[in-house]
């Protein structure tokens, strides 16, 4: 039966993006952040999984006005990194997994779940940063990728609750097939940020730190925080920070061993997060 | 009865809701066209002309043309989207976050390295700083 060994956790910040593309990781603006991910890449390495579910956000890239779904799996075969504007990010192709994508559609729509399936859809920096955080710049990501697009452009995101509750059903859907796959749940976006008005700029480690605490020994507790308390106190797009919840709900009851806690500012406008936490079998 | 709208006394912030997005379809849908290198460069040869193409309100048309960020997002805009005319201009988030809070480029950048802007004073409208 398949698994899940851990889940992944961290901000996916363009400018991130455009750093490792641009060879700047070694400049003092940026080192401190790719310090904090050196541990993460040889992590990857040493506990590399067979299937990464990668919860993430579209970026008005794949998704325009036209079509807003609050949750949409990718059971495509692969994933092109997308042009956002400034032309493609260099990075490989993503390359799915659609025999594991579908079971799971089919599981957690049957828990009431109602996911919307994606068989063809570009990838944007909310997936394709994450990666490259995690694993550089290989030739090929080192496993099949999963995308799963949770709406938090257009107001409201999904609940805290809503997402935690997935997290779980989507457990149960891994732990029922049949393959014995090692799964990782990343949960990526925020920290703390705001991208529009006079109060662009906002960041609030007092938040952000509570929120990473929380998220590791409080679950369940943190799922119950109302959408009014992310956007008053983490900013507009510190909303996202509701896909971690997904991840979170993914991982096995008991506690979980923090491989990893990072946090710095600023990635641009944003404050980065990032958790590795580890089931105990 | 009226849904609960908490977030409306928030400083400085326009939460995209359905309101929002209603009133912003066109001018969103425009910019979403400029993810196309084609439409980019007709953009750029005659701006005015090719606003006219979009159903959007003269209000709108005149925000874009003016670059004016916080009057796009009054009249429906989304940051997501409107950063498409940004990368058609050529310029980063960073830039495009900063225009709309009255700083200077340079004065936005440095109070992101210095941690950013405080959340204190920050919550409500009319709250004292």
């Amino acid at each position: 039966m398949a698994r899940i060994g851990a889940s992944v956790y961290t901000s996916h910040v363009p400018a991130i993006g455009a750093a490792i593309d641009l060879g700047k990781t070694e400049e003092a603006y940026w080192k401190p952040l790719f310090r904090g991910y050196e541990f993460s890449r040889e992590w990857m390495r040493s506990h590399r999984p067979d299937v990464i579910f990668l919860v993430y956000n579209d970026h008005a890239t794949a998704f325009s006005l036209e079509l807003i779904p609050t949750f949409a799996i990718g059971t495509a075969a692969e994933f092109a990194p997308a042009d956002e504007g400034w032309g493609p990010r260099p990075v490989p192709k993503v390359i799915g997994h659609p025999e594991l994508a579908s079971h799971i559609a089919q599981s957690v729509i049957q828990d009431d779940f109602d996911l919307t399936i994606v068989n063809r859809m570009d990838v944007d920096h909310g997936l394709t940063v994450p990666l490259s955080l995690m694993c550089g710049q290989p030739p090929a990501w080192p496993c099949p990728v999963i995308p799963f697009a949770v709406n938090v452009v257009q107001y409201p995101a999904p609940s805290g609750r809503r997402c935690w509750n997935l997290g779980r059903a989507l457990r149960k859907a891994v732990e029922s097939y049949d393959e014995p796959l090692n799964v990782h749940v990343w949960g990526t976006g925020g920290m703390s940020h705001q991208l529009q008005g006079p109060r662009a700029g906002l960041i609030n480690r007092e938040f952000d730190q509570a929120f990473l605490d929380r998220l590791i020994a409080d679950p369940e507790g943190l799922a119950a925080m109302p959408h009014i308390d992310y956007v008053r106190e983490a900013g507009s797009e510190g909303i996202e920070l509701v896909m971690w919840l997904i991840a979170r709900g993914a991982m096995s009851d008991s506690p979980p061993r923090v491989a990893h806690r990072f946090y710095h500012v600023p990635a641009s406008n944003t404050a980065v997060g990032h958790l590795i936490l580890e089931n105990v079998r | 009865m009226a849904l609960d709208k908490p977030y409306k006394d928030i400083p400085g912030t326009t939460i995209f809701d359905a309101e929002q997005s209603r009133k912003g379809y066109w001018l969103n849908q425009f910019c979403m066209s400029l993810m196309k290198a084609e439409n980019r460069a007709r953009f750029k040869a005659g701006e005015r002309a090719y606003l006219d193409e979009w159903a959007m309100t003269e209000a709108q048309k005149q925000a874009v043309l003016a670059r004016d960020l916080n009057e796009c997002i009054r009249l429906g805009g989304n940051i997501y989207f409107l950063a498409k005319i940004g990368a058609t201009d050529g310029r980063s988030f960073q830039q495009m976050a900063g225009s709309m809070t009255g700083m200077s480029e340079e004065e936005y950048r440095q109070m992101m390295v210095n941690g950013g802007r405080s959340i204190e004073g920050n919550r409500y409208i009319g709250e004292k700083r």
